[in-house]
């Protein structure tokens, strides 16, 4: 059981600000996902809360003690790294004992604890081998191995599932979802750029941008109501849709956000629809996208299984009303 | 077709240049090896690409004196064989009796003289001298002969350079400097580049910078302070210890350069995990960077390995000229002084030289061409 608290907390490096008066609870238990473009600083606060980035200001506690100063290992917490970070000379039993090793536990416990998270993550057939030997997803797995076997209280993933291919990525991902499920009590904070990722597996979304938290909620909290444009564009695939200019005026905003799957797609010209000549359709089977470029630019539409438009048909837009999203001159969301 | 024909000519270019240089550093390796192995006679008379054939060379002997004449048939004969105490046999294939002319009668003929001797002189260097009136004299007669000597191969040349030379002891003393010169400063530089790549030091920076500098500084330079201050404390000079911290200070900047490079070219992830693993810094250097570094620690070993052995200069500056103390180098030098004509001394020695240094390139070369990171981050 753990809780994190992150007050006021920045970091610079000289004159470079990456994380401005970040402010942020994880509950205990609680699966946290950063997510963010690349440059926004997701990575820095997890390093920050791992200990192996120096906090310039503010203050961090873990468990309800500040860990400002306290070395990594001794912050409770386990790290899973972006490159796996496996040891290549030890073998897989080796790097997974090796924490344990430097607690000075006896080598029988060790073996035990060991054995246990080879068995848990499928690893038993490999225990014996250099990492060099494995394949991507296996070393994924010693590596998440490696922070089990601590007992951690705290789980950070530094964009883990990055170097996987993508059906790999997908089995992985469930498995982390798992993982999770089978330890309700490990808190895990989860750095990635996939939204899909951020998507299913977060309990809470945390989106930064520029070092600072744009919004905090859960996905379908980010979905249904993003707090700003930012947040707006960013959840969700396809883009939301932000729409300035007239259709925006008329729903008394500055700008009008409107996801794809919202608009209602049409031959026939109407009252409140936005008029646009398609420049380009994907078929994707399940459903298809259409990008229609209209007088306040490009505008992506979503329709069910296949489309009969065709590139160059004028067709016209008519958002659902409950689905429009309102945003001030300032970006913020208007309720 | 373009790209094969322009490619073609550089990859042959390429191999060529490639043969070129083995073949440069070979040649004069195996000229050495077999030099070194052949008998002492025949390195003075031809070259060692002759090793395997048989070498003509003319030669001079002398027959048994008149006293062991016999009489036979009413002549006088004198029987014997030109490689009586010999210690090349060989085979005879032309002879004669003027050291002008050692072919002038094919082995197997019979020679006639004026005053009616016979001389008949066989492949295998029996020869029968006749004569119808007595021999006379005390001495034998000269015969002259062209001997074909077969190729003959000897380990004598060793026994003798390692056992009698000098050289056996000598290589005792330089394997005695050069082997903690080598480890002294790997141990040393190793630590020290850990410290200077990965851990947070005030002024890691200016000392990087310095020891850079270090490089540059010729070793004759700091020869006579270093000799001073060695005769000042006295228990320094002309000691194997003093040898040892002289040869640790010159290596060290390099070493250091070197695997400093190496040491924070590793992986961030691996060290970080490691911290998060609990591990301390030595910890650290120990199980994770030290395994990892090993190919610059190889390579690093080689060229310190070398360059000490290779030595004279420092060796001759820091230790004694006695037998206890003086490295091949300085011996071969000796050597060259005093037995330069002798090639079968001067090959077997510097043969003896070249062993280590190419046994310790070939036993570690393949830490050069390992890569030793595979499989720890992504891909490989």
């Amino acid at each position: 059981m753990a809780d994190i608290k992150l007050t006021k907390l920045n970091k610079s490096y000289g004159s470079v600000h990456i994380l401005k008066d970040v402010s942020l609870d994880i509950k205990s238990g609680e699966f946290m996902v950063f997510v963010g473009p690349s440059g926004c600083g997701k990575s820095t606060l997890l390093r920050a809360i791992c200990g192996l980035e120096a906090i310039s200001s503010g203050q961090l506690e873990i468990d309800h003690a500040v860990v400002n100063e306290v070395p990594p290992s001794k912050r409770g917490i386990a790290m899973v790294f972006q490159s796996y970070a496996l040891y290549p000379h030890m073998s897989v039993y080796e790097n997974i004992s090796f924490a344990l090793e430097n607690q000075g536990l006896p080598k029988d416990e060790i073996k035990k604890k060991v054995e246990k998270v080879g068995e848990l993550l499928q690893l038993t057939p490999y225990l014996a081998r250099l990492p060099k030997a494995l394949s991507g997803g296996q070393r994924q797995r010693v590596a998440i191995g490696r922070a089990i076997v601590r007992g951690a209280k705290v789980f950070l993933f530094d964009e883990p599932l990055s170097n996987l291919d993508a059906a790999l990525r997908v089995q992985t991902r469930m498995e982390i979802a798992k993982l999770k499920r089978d330890m309700p009590n490990t808190t895990m904070v989860y750095v990635t750029h996939d939204q899909v990722e951020a998507m299913t597996l977060a309990d809470r979304i945390v989106v930064l941008q520029a070092g600072r938290i744009e919004q905090v909620g859960t996905p379908m909290e980010l979905y249904e109501k993003p707090g700003n444009t930012f947040v707006a564009g960013f959840i969700g695939s396809p883009k939301m849709n932000l729409v300035t200019g007239a259709p925006a005026t008329r729903e008394k905003c500055t700008t009008m956000g409107i996801r794809p799957e919202h608009l209602q797609i049409s031959t026939k010209a109407s009252a409140k629809a936005i008029a646009g000549t398609v420049e380009y359709t994907e078929i994707l089977g399940s459903d298809s996208f259409i990008y229609v470029m209209t007088e306040q630019g490009m505008v992506t539409a979503r329709e069910s299984g296949s489309t009969a438009i065709k590139n160059g048909n004028k067709v016209y837009l008519s958002p659902i009303a409950e689905h429009i999203h309102r945003f001030n001159e300032s970006g913020q969301r208007i309720n | 077709m373009w790209d094969r024909i322009k490619l073609e000519p550089s990859k042959f270019a390429l191999h060529l240049a490639v043969l070129l240089i083995v073949a440069i550093w070979t040649f004069p390796t195996a000229g050495l090896l077999v030099s070194s192995l052949r008998d002492k006679n025949l390195i003075a008379t031809s070259g060692w690409w002759t090793a395997l054939s048989t070498t003509d060379r003319s030669a001079q002997g002398r027959m048994a004196e008149p006293a062991k004449q016999v009489s036979k048939d009413g002549k006088f004969e004198i029987s014997g064989s030109l490689f009586e105490g010999a210690e090349t046999a060989g085979v005879v294939k032309a002879f004669g009796l003027k050291v002008q002319k050692p072919d002038e009668f094919v082995a197997g003929s019979t020679a006639t003289t004026e005053d009616g001797k016979t001389l008949t002189v066989m492949n295998d260097g029996s020869y029968i001298y006749t004569s119808p009136v007595a021999f006379e004299g005390d001495s034998g007669k000269r015969l002259f002969y062209i001997n074909s000597v077969p190729p003959k191969f000897t380990t004598d040349n060793y026994s003798n350079v390692l056992f009698s030379e000098g050289i056996g002891r000598s290589f005792v003393n330089s394997l005695t400097v050069t082997i903690p010169a080598t480890i002294i400063p790997i141990l040393i530089a190793a630590f020290a580049a850990y410290a200077l790549a990965w851990m947070k030091l005030p002024g890691r920076g200016f000392i990087i910078a310095v020891i850079v500098g270090l490089l540059v500084v010729p070793l004759q330079m700091s020869l006579i302070p270093l000799l001073k201050l060695y005769n000042a404390t006295g228990f320094l000079s002309k000691t194997y210890l003093g040898i040892w911290l002289a040869h640790t200070a010159f290596g060290l900047p390099f070493a250091i350069y070197l695997l400093r490079s190496y040491i924070a070219g590793l992986p961030r992830d691996l060290i970080e995990s490691a911290q998060v693993d609990g591990a301390n810094d030595f910890k650290i250097f120990l199980r994770i960077v030290l395994p990892l570094c090993f190919p610059a620690l190889a390579s690093f070993a080689i060229f310190q390995f070398l360059w000490v052995w290779n030595d004279l200069l420092v060796a001759i500056v820091f230790l004694g000229s006695g037998e206890d103390q003086l490295v091949l180098t300085g011996k071969l030098n000796g050597l060259l002084g005093s037995r330069g004509g002798n090639w079968e001394i001067l090959t077997a020695s510097a043969f003896v030289t070249i062993v280590v240094p190419l046994t310790v390139f070939f036993a570690l070369q393949r830490y050069f061409v390992r890569g030793l990171l595979a499989g720890s981050v992504k891909g490989g």
